[in-house]
């Protein structure tokens, strides 16, 4: 096959398999987003409807990208999902809880396109942070962070301030932060989406070695095509006004573990990124998906 | 806000330091030491009388004369200066942090402290003494915390309010209590804006302080002490006290300085 799939031949369904199925058991989810919509109250009683009866689900491990125009929605979805705003229609469940149990509970991490770093604490205190909130010790703290730097390779700067950062140290320290909890789940709002593109491709890299390593679930915001079809098990496009879900595709470009470089360079990445955008720009006719698309 | 290139630590103002410091001091000194010389010859060449304008060495003389008399001034003046400045700021701070909290209270309190802002507080000065007793020092701490209450407020307020939108998603994602958040995110962004409204304030303390000791009460300030040298012709006398007053003002802004710089080093990056 040339790496892309459909989702879910009819008749069968996979086993494990992250389909969206209706009425699948929640519980086995990551992330369940069921009919949501979100309608923002605009001035003079007109309102935007930023996300229109979408319907998404993540399994456990799964790396999902959101993808579509600016305006789609793809940033409200996430800040549903991570419960830092309410839907006003339908329902999300994370961990089979509804979005507010599983903020409460910190089943997710999370990373902005800001790094959002606390300039007045260290790269180390930073990534504390999140620990010293949920009464980690000091101790405990302490590995963990020195943990967390080794991994997204920072060991040299762990005393440093943020403004002694670059952009993506900076960026790679929110990373770690995110990660802090070990969470099952990770939420990231274009986090790479400030950088410069050789930087950004080498955050990509480490990405992938890094959900590899935590096996988290991530839902990934991005404008990019080829840094969605690069990092995901599945694309979700969205169209915008209003925002709902143009198509998902399945990118089948070896597990986590397996992507290198040399996948930037390889036929089906093409192919793929190809398919992104052919769906992006609504060429794709309806009711067939993926392959079938002339 | 944007921090997008690598900084090497330290760099910035220390690296200017050592050409920058002969200009930063000397320039002013030599600057200084001109105008106090013309200033003398302008008094000994038209034979100012010293009830227009005493000439500086005359004052320098009153100065080292009664050295001990205008310290103890300072040191009255400063007295009630200091714990003025001390109780306006805690106040101006507690506040602020409850107005931040409770909008209601905000809305209530702004009309109120905007009414304080434009009372001119020394005014109060002759009222609080009858209420105080002519013998306390306690008016003019009173006028002294009032003065200061006022900038630390407002700054303080509007630096509560500088918390970024990245940052309070944050502090929700981690289900932090309101508390927590405000400890983790909210005071230490509102930290260089109290320490601006404390800046302002450590000069306002000073002058308050001092003036409000024209309107009466105890002996021994530098206020009263300018006064009554004034009143029995000691010219040179009275610029030795006000010089004093300039000392004391420079004294309290310093102060206010340098705690800012130690505190705020890494705020607001």
């Amino acid at each position: 096959m040339s790496g892309l799939e459909r989702d879910g031949a009819p008749g069968e369904v996979p086993v494990a398999a992250p389909v969206a199925v209706p009425g699948a058991v929640s519980g086995n989810l990551a992330v369940d987003v069921r009919g949501v919509s979100r309608v923002f109250a605009g001035r003079k009683g007109a309102s935007v409807t930023a996300l229109a009866d979408v319907s998404l689900t993540v399994a456990p491990g799964e790396f999902v990208s959101l993808i579509g125009p600016s305006g789609c929605g793809k940033s409200t979805l996430l800040r549903l999902i991570a419960d830092l705003d309410t839907p006003t229609a339908g329902e999300i469940r994370v961990f089979g809880k509804p979005a507010r149990q599983a903020r409460i509970d910190q089943d997710y991490g999370i990373a902005f396109q800001q790094a959002g770093l606390l300039p007045w604490r260290t790269v180390s205190g930073n990534i504390e942070l999140p620990l010293e909130l949920h009464g980690v010790g000091r101790t405990a703290r302490r590995a963990r962070a020195a943990e967390l730097i080794e991994l997204v390779g920072l060991s040299e700067f762990a005393g440093h301030y943020p403004d002694q950062l670059s952009g993506g140290m900076q960026q790679r320290v929110a990373i770690a932060r995110s990660l802090a909890e070990s969470p099952s789940l990770l939420l990231m709002d274009e986090p790479f989406g400030a950088l410069d593109e050789m930087t950004r491709e080498r955050m990509q890299n480490e990405l992938v070695r890094i959900c590899a390593e935590t096996s988290a679930a991530v839902v990934f915001v991005t404008h990019s095509i080829p840094e969605a079809v690069f990092l995901s098990n599945r694309v979700v496009v969205l169209e915008p006004r209003p925002g709902r879900i143009r198509d998902v595709l399945r990118v089948g470009l070896g597990d986590t573990g397996g992507r290198g470089e040399t996948l930037r360079e390889d036929e089906a990445f093409f192919h793929a990124v190809s398919q992104v955008r052919e769906l992006l720009h609504g060429e794709a006719p309806a009711g067939a998906r993926g392959v079938e698309a002339r | 806000m944007s921090q997008a290139s690598v900084r090497p630590g330290g760099a910035g103002a220390a690296d200017q330091a050592p050409a920058g410091a002969v200009r930063t001091v000397l320039a002013p000194l030599l600057l200084g030491l001109a105008a106090v010389l013309l200033w003398q010859g302008v008094v000994t060449l038209f034979a100012i009388k010293p009830f227009i304008l005493p000439g500086p060495f005359a004052i320098a003389d009153q100065f080292g004369a009664n050295l001990q008399n205008v310290a103890n001034g300072m040191l009255a003046t400063g007295r009630n200066a200091l714990i003025g400045l001390l109780i306006g700021t805690v106040l101006g701070v507690l506040l602020a942090i409850v107005a931040a909290l409770v909008r209601l209270l905000d809305e209530m309190a702004a009309p109120i402290v905007a009414a304080i802002a434009v009372v001119p507080i020394v005014a109060l000065a002759p009222v609080l003494y009858t209420m105080y007793g002519a013998a306390a020092e306690t008016a003019r701490q009173f006028v002294a915390a009032l003065a200061v209450f006022v900038p630390v407020y407002f700054n303080t307020l509007k630096g509560l309010r500088q918390v970024r939108p990245v940052h309070r998603d944050l502090m929700r994602s981690y289900a932090a209590t309101s508390w927590q958040a405000t400890r983790a995110v909210t005071l230490p962004t509102a930290l260089p804006f109290v320490f601006t409204g404390l800046r302002i304030a450590s000069s306002l303390a000073v002058i308050s302080a001092l003036i409000a000791e024209y309107f009466g009460g105890p002996v021994g300030g530098l206020g009263k002490s300018i006064t009554s040298s004034a009143s029995s012709s000691n010219y040179g006398l009275a610029w030795a006290y006000v010089l004093g007053s300039i000392l004391l003002g420079l004294l309290f802004y310093s102060a206010a300085l340098i705690v800012e710089r130690l505190v705020t080093r890494r705020s607001g990056g």
